[in-house]
């Protein structure tokens, strides 16, 4: 047993050869692998050519719209194009995203586990992953769909491009999410190592748990609503055609059922990288521990409840307006919460800014401002305004991507030297980090403005006497800038693999036990399980006892 | 008359309904919500970072405070008051914005890809919405094929617009003016150019214009030049071209008067000026060979005078 307060390099012993990489080789090893940091990586690589493809797909949205008319591309191409920048985004990066991509790599080593509790069903979420990734871009040689990635009838049930095969895709997908989330649950609930209580637990794990309950009860309600859909489509049972004695406005309801707490499974594991990078890089144990665990747990529950907060000039009901608008006031106020304690974290640390501390602060800013914003649209008498404009893209992509997508670099940094045993350069990781934050708020904030001054969204066009055309070339402009950095973070990254130096067990000398590991862990995590006797953020403070009982060590 | 793109404060559009005052009341106070408290955050955050960044003078953290009831206790209960008090001052605002006045002058609205129609009470129908200032004004809207959304930013209006049901907007517009309307509810190619105009007239000029019909020919103004405008008032353009061979959705209007084809299923047809009414107002019924089925029917939208002149503009086509 070794006393880790005295020893922040986790004494470990002799670093192994052998490691989760190297173990077995061939490409059968890996696509059959039932290792959940082989499915891990493998996520992580096909989640990082999905962003990249949708990345894409939003440059060439903006450049379009650099100016009035057509720039380069028609409105059939335009509205293919945004539709599956969206879809492309929302099904095949973010949902899976972080809990598929370092959830499953990093969430058992947090646990003290070999794996998750159900290895095969893992691998099986993956392989669904890329049947519906291919099914979904098979759709798209077939000339797509031009419906916005929310499929409203009824355009939907009636337009002549390929809806069926698309929501199948997306059926497909949801399946993926149900497995990975009921693996996660039940990997939670049994498998934490012995002195592991739920008050010791990181607080990335509360995060993935609360996203897991989210994604095992919304997502069969997507699959049901696009099942509906196609049958629409394909039998014209008329359940959303009003010419066949359907409501239209049904499709709405059925669809933000999932789609809202959908937006939560995006979110919250990105909070939960946040409390892991803001405690790690200012040393310091997180500020209210049980208040941002159990926030997650009420975001998860609540957001079940806040749907009808996007239809409110739908021909919904005023009552149901005033309800669904009250309740979206509520759900606001664990988020709130957990802003506040982080910063309040930082009060009395010993900060670094790291690149993934980079991210974290980027997060911290683009992610409150995307929370403020959403307070006009929860409001009833500034939403009729603001909804379906510019204000509410910038909004959704404060929150989606100026949180989210932050945090998940943020961890994919933090996490890189654990995956792949080696360190990035660091000063271009920063210059990554810096540019896309710069080039973050270039793109968006133009946006806000020009919705409230009222830019429709899912535009092609816009008059040119309208004033709109400078906020869209700040915004196209900006676009590249991100372009820059995600280019920047991504030859770093990919150069780092056989060029990166060699990263220690716990090069930031972190205290949750996935850096009790070596750098690659070795294939089984842990020779033996590791007893827990201490929380995941015990560092050392000044001026306290410096003799404490440390987590055991496993390999001594 | 007042410009389209004069601009109001620097978020907001000018305030053009009586009703705008009271909406940007809010947002105002809304945004200075987001003022504070950003930079609350930000201030303390950067303040942080600045003050207890490590070094050799502060290698490790100097604080073990972990929680504070009384902190967290604030800083949950203050933020869920001020959130209850936003909810219902914007319940207050959005009751008084879409429940219209008893009194209001009805103004019927239908909605189709890609064009708006406007009827009012004498049964005639133009393309853009006239309306008098000063005086109430509900719109009753119902969309002929998929949904489609009724937004004027000036006056802080906007609603949905369903095929198979009516809903409603109402507005009293400030003074004569112009003002842009959009489709903001995607419906497909052209939902970015299903745009119109407001005309807000005085309640003089208003019942004038009425009973001339507000989208009459123009005093002295020659047929054909008036069926341009339509021509372009009505959409045309968005879908033909004018040039020789110059294809968009359907066919090139060059030379159209007079000319021979043929028809989906082999029926030869001439441009003349039955074909021209019957393309126009049952579009499904004559498609010329090559084409999609994707043209939307005008009837009740385009009346006999404007259907002259817009045959008169097409025969000047060479």
């Amino acid at each position: 047993m070794s006393n880790t307060q005295a020893d922040p390099e986790y004494h470990l012993g002799e670093k192994e050869s052998t490691n989760y990489i190297n173990a077995s080789k061939g490409l059968m090893s890996w696509l059959f692998t039932i290792d959940h940091k082989r499915i891990g990586i493998m996520y992580l690589f096909t989640i990082m050519a999905t962003f990249a493809l949708g990345g894409f797909l939003a440059l060439a949205v903006r450049l379009e719209l650099f100016t009035p008319g057509e720039t380069i591309m028609g409105p059939d191409a335009y509205n293919r194009v945004f539709t599956l920048h969206g879809l492309v985004m929302v099904f095949l990066f973010i949902i899976p995203g972080i809990p598929a991509a370092l959830g499953n790599f990093v969430m058992p080593l947090m646990l003290g586990a070999k794996d998750v509790a159900f290895p095969k069903l893992n691998l099986a979420s993956f392989h669904i992953y890329v049947i519906g990734t291919i099914m979904a871009l098979y759709t798209t040689l077939y000339g797509g769909v031009d419906t916005g990635w929310t499929f409203y009838t009824p355009y939907s049930s009636t337009a002549t491009s390929q809806v069926v095969m698309m929501t199948m895709s997306a059926f497909v997908l949801g399946f993926s999410s149900i497995f990975t989330g009921l693996n996660f649950i039940v990997t939670i609930h049994k498998m934490r190592a012995p002195g592991m209580t739920w008050d010791r637990l990181p607080l990335f794990v509360w995060s993935l748990y609360a996203t897991a309950i989210i994604q095992v009860m919304a997502t069969p309600v997507l699959g049901i609503t696009l099942m509906l859909l196609a049958m629409e489509r394909i039998m014209g049972i008329g359940i959303f055609d009003p010419a066949l004695g359907g409501d239209p406005v049904l499709f709405q309801h059925f669809f933000w059922f999932y789609s809202h707490p959908a937006v939560y499974i995006m979110i919250l594991p990105g909070m939960g990288v946040m409390s892991e990078l803001i405690t790690t890089f200012s040393r310091k144990r997180i500020f209210g521990y049980r208040a941002i665990a159990l926030s997650s747990i009420a975001i998860a529950v609540i957001s079940f409840l806040v749907w009808g907060h996007h239809m409110f000039v739908s021909g919904q009901s005023a009552y149901a307006g005033m309800v669904f608008s009250f309740l979206t006031f509520l759900v606001a106020i664990p988020s709130a919460i957990k802003v506040i304690n982080w910063s309040t974290t930082l009060y009395k640390g010993a900060i670094t800014m790291d690149a993934p501390m980079v991210w974290a602060i980027s997060f911290l800013i683009l992610f409150t401002i995307g929370g403020l914003t959403g307070i006009f649209l929860g409001a009833l008498g500034t939403d009729v305004h603001l909804h379906d404009t510019y204000f509410v893209v910038a909004h959704f992509h404060y929150v989606m991507m100026g949180g989210t997508a932050m945090a998940f670099f943020g961890g994919m940094h933090y996490w890189w030297p654990k995956m792949f045993g080696r360190m990035y350069n660091e000063f271009w990781a920063r210059v990554a980090a810096w540019t896309v934050f710069v080039g973050f708020n270039v793109t968006f904030f133009p946006q806000f403005i020009m919705g409230s001054r009222g830019m429709p969204r899912r535009y092609y066009d816009y008059l040119p006497d309208s004033g709109y055309q400078l906020f869209h070339q700040i915004s196209t402009v900006g676009s590249w800038i991100l372009l820059l950095g995600m280019l920047v973070m991504a030859v770093n990254l990919f150069s780092s693999l056989k060029k990166g130096a060699e990263a220690s067990a716990n090069p930031w000398e972190a205290r949750s036990l996935e850096w009790l590991t070596q750098s690659p862990p070795i294939e089984h995590n842990f020779h033996d399980i590791p007893t827990v006797v201490e929380g995941p953020y015990e560092f050392p403070v000044a001026g306290a006892a410096t003799e404490t009982q440390g987590a055991a060590s496993s390999d001594s | 008359m007042e410009s389209t793109t004069q601009a109001g404060s620097f978020w907001l559009p000018p305030q053009a309904s009586t009703s705008a005052a009271e909406v940007d009341a809010l947002f105002d106070f809304i945004l200075d919500l987001n003022y504070i408290f950003f930079a609350i955050i930000a201030l303390i955050t950067v303040g942080f970072i600045v003050k207890y960044r490590k070094s050799e003078d502060n290698p490790i953290a100097t604080s073990d405070l972990d929680h504070s009831t009384l902190w967290e206790g604030a800083w949950a209960f203050i933020p869920l008051l001020i959130c209850i008090y936003v909810f219902a001052w914007g319940f207050k605002v959005f009751m008084h914005s879409t429940v219209s006045p008893d009194n209001a002058m009805e103004i019927n609205v239908t909605a189709q890809k890609w064009s708006w129609n406007f009827k009012y009470d004498d049964g005639q129908s133009t393309s853009d919405l006239y309306v008098p200032a000063g005086e109430p004004v509900k719109l009753i809207m119902k969309s002929r094929d998929v949904l489609h959304s009724f937004f004027i930013p000036d006056f802080r209006v906007k609603s949905d617009v369903v095929p198979g049901r009516y809903t409603t907007v109402w507005f009293e517009a400030k003074q004569p003016g112009m003002h842009q309307i959009y489709c903001t509810e995607y419906c497909g190619r052209q939902h970015s150019g299903m745009h119109r105009k407001i005309h807000v007239l005085s309640k003089e000029d208003y019942a004038k214009k009425k009973s001339a019909g507000f989208e009459g020919r123009p005093e002295g103004q020659d047929p054909a030049e008036w069926g341009k405008q339509l021509y372009s008032k009505y959409g045309c353009n968005a879908c033909h071209g004018l040039e020789e061979g110059e294809v968009k959705v359907g066919p090139s209007f060059y030379g159209i008067y007079g000319r021979k084809g043929e028809t989906q299923d082999g029926t030869a047809y001439v441009a003349n000026e039955e074909y021209i009414r019957e393309s126009i107002m049952e579009p499904m019924a004559k498609i010329v060979k090559g084409y999609a089925p994707a043209m939307p029917s005008f009837k009740g939208q385009i009346g006999d005078d404007q259907m002259d002149a817009i045959i008169a503009f097409m025969k000047t086509l060479k």
